[in-house]
């Protein structure tokens, strides 16, 4: 919608003889501090990265080529990456879908709300802005399974009371509850989408006589599909690079019977954390993350034609 | 033209629609809205009852932390005082402020800067690379993280605090997005009107639109001062000494340091929360609204 509607000052022969005209070149100028970072912090990186990754690299000595033994070792004989692949997805498979759902409740909920919305819509937002660190100590505290918050009020209600920090079973939900406690960010961004429904379709379909489910089905659901799609997606390449909640919940280990080690946990923990550099090897691992966060990705791009509703006419 | 720079210089106000509100009211919609409000008050004491627990338990006397009464007795605020003997505090409090303030500065300039070329500057090859920019978000932030490591240990800024905000000058996907859709609504005549009395292009970006988006660079400098405040995993990995750690780094390592000294990690975990829940409630108006508008068009 940038349309230059006036006439520039340069006459239309100088404009021709120039190669590149001036706006051109103040938008390549304008753009090119992003275009250095995405040559030097991601195109050669991301390359680099997949060169590496056929290497033994340990930072002293040059990468020496091994072709595709690192990927060889890690599908075929390492014991904890198919622990961690699998720890991830499960940990994604709950995550998502959970904070998608909650988040879309919560932001329900309170645009149903006449009054106070804002003081609520604050409340409900403010642990997002806790730090991730001390989201972590909280919630090995509160889900503590001896004196925690959450266990000691599951008790007084006569309620099982699981050993969620120390049961391997129970290790994933814990991130995950400690997950949806700051759901804020996506529950404001759903609010909003919520907001951008208009009014008038509402009431065309309770004219039709749609009740309250047909008019959240048939009208809400498709109008907000192209942000949950965002948050969905968004939501999910993040839930498979966890690692803050792991490392600082559990250990760099990932806690009982490594129950909490992430694919990133363990890819640090090849690069960084055992006293030698195994850059080569950690290398596969990020590019075997990388093909799989890429697959989900387009698969997910692909689903959505079937789901996710455009208007026609959109400009961008 | 009064008229129209005031109304763009409040582009973060997203169109209000009216809640949807059949023409029907019964006294169930009474009844209704007297639910909403006690699962709304329920939901809110979910929210707000950690904050309220960690603050309490960071005022018990380290041998009453197991207690199960939440009121401390008696008030120890001696916990506060002793995390900041224990551990240098005020230098990671320092050292997070510097890694903060250098990224906010140089993430608003460049991602506002490539916002405006990619928002107002007509060039061959624009959307593509702007849809470039968007793929990099989507980007898995782990694949170049070696690569990016071997960089900076080249450069020799391992233990520096260069990893932790330099890459904000080459701006960031999320905010080049956002600042651009805030870009789009500014009126095209004021442009021309500067471009007839002569103005350049980068003196429209330096005299027009900084100034008409300034409530969205607060919103991004807002976010990127929490990102980098709250950020655990670059300084964990650009930095070892302890003396360069940031407060989040510095909290970590209270859980190997003080092992079963609970006190002073809610102490410590509240000295890091504090001045988020301060900026927050500072710049609480712009900051939902900004939320707000990323995942829209998203």
């Amino acid at each position: 919608m940038a349309g230059l509607p006036i006439a520039r000052p340069i006459p239309a022969g100088a404009a021709k003889r120039r190669r590149i005209s001036d706006e051109a070149l103040a938008g390549w100028i304008s753009i090119s501090p992003w275009l250095l970072g995405f040559v030097v912090f991601t195109g050669v990186p991301l390359l680099a990265s997949l060169y590496f990754s056929f290497t033994k690299y340990d930072v002293i000595r040059s990468p020496e080529w091994v072709g595709l033994d690192n990927y060889r070792r890690l599908l075929t004989n390492d014991r904890l990456f198919p622990l961690a692949l699998r720890n991830t997805f499960t940990y994604a498979l709950m995550a998502v879908p959970l904070d998608v759902a909650t988040s879309l409740g919560a932001a329900l909920l309170l645009n149903q709300a006449r009054r106070w919305q804002g003081v609520f819509r604050t409340i409900y937002y403010l642990p997002a802005i806790t730090p991730a660190v001390a989201t972590s100590y909280l919630f090995i505290w509160i889900l503590n399974p001896n004196a925690g918050l959450l266990n000691r009020g599951l008790r007084f209600l006569h309620l099982p009371a699981p050993q969620w920090t120390v049961d391997p079973f129970w290790i994933k939900p814990t991130i995950v509850i400690s997950q949806l406690w700051v759901l804020g960010g996506s529950m404001i961004i759903l609010l909003a989408a919520l907001k951008q429904v208009p009014a008038p379709l509402y009431e065309a379909a309770w004219l039709d006589g749609a009740g309250r489910w047909r008019r959240f089905k048939d009208v809400t659901l498709p109008m907000i599909s192209g942000v949950l799609f965002f948050v969905a997606t968004v939501g999910t390449i993040n839930a498979l690079q966890v690692f803050t909640q792991g490392y600082v919940m559990f250990d760099k280990n990932g806690g009982p019977e490594q129950s909490a080690l992430f694919i990133v946990m363990y890819l640090y923990n090849r690069a960084f954390g055992t006293g030698t550099f195994q850059m080569g090897y950690a290398a596969a691992i990020a590019w075997i993350l990388f093909v799989i966060v890429v697959a989900i990705t387009v698969f997910q791009f692909r689903l959505s034609k079937r789901w996710v509703y455009y208007e026609s006419g959109d400009e961008r | 033209m009064a008229v129209i720079v005031d109304a763009a210089a409040r582009p973060l106000t997203v169109p209000r629609v009216t809640a949807p509100r059949p023409p029907r009211q019964r006294p169930t919609a009474a009844a209704g809205q007297f639910l909403l409000y006690v699962v709304l008050f329920a939901l809110s004491a979910l929210f707000l009852l950690p904050f309220a627990w960690l603050v309490l338990t960071s005022l018990k006397p380290p041998d009453e932390v197991f207690d199960p009464g939440w009121i401390p007795s008696p008030w120890y605020p001696q916990n506060y005082a002793d995390v900041f003997a224990n551990a240098p505090v005020g230098r990671w409090l320092r050292n997070s402020l510097i890694v903060a303030v250098l990224g906010v500065v140089s993430v608003v300039f460049s991602s506002s800067l490539v916002a405006y070329g990619f928002a107002r500057l007509r060039f061959r090859g624009k959307k593509q690379l702007f849809a470039l920019v968007m793929a990099t978000y989507l980007l898995p932030q782990m694949v170049t993280l070696i690569p990016t490591f071997l960089i900076w240990n080249r450069l020799g800024a391992v233990n520096t605090f260069y990893p932790l905000w330099a890459g904000n000058l080459f701006g960031s996907a999320f905010y080049i997005f956002m600042l651009r859709q805030f870009l789009f609504t500014i009126p095209q005549d004021l442009v021309d009107a500067a471009r007839i009395d002569g103005a350049g292009y980068f003196r429209i970006y330096w005299s027009i639109m900084l100034p008409l988006i300034k409530p969205a660079l607060a919103v991004v400098a807002v976010f990127e001062f929490q990102a980098k405040w709250n950020d655990f995993f670059l300084p964990l990995i650009y930095v070892n000494r302890t003396e360069l750690y940031t407060m989040a780094l510095g909290l970590a390592s209270f859980k190997d340091e003080y092992e079963t000294q609970w006190a002073l990690w809610m102490a410590a975990s509240v000295i890091l929360t504090l001045p988020m829940m301060l900026l927050f409630f500072l710049a609480q108006r712009f900051l939902v609204e900004g939320v707000a508008t990323t995942g829209l068009k998203g």
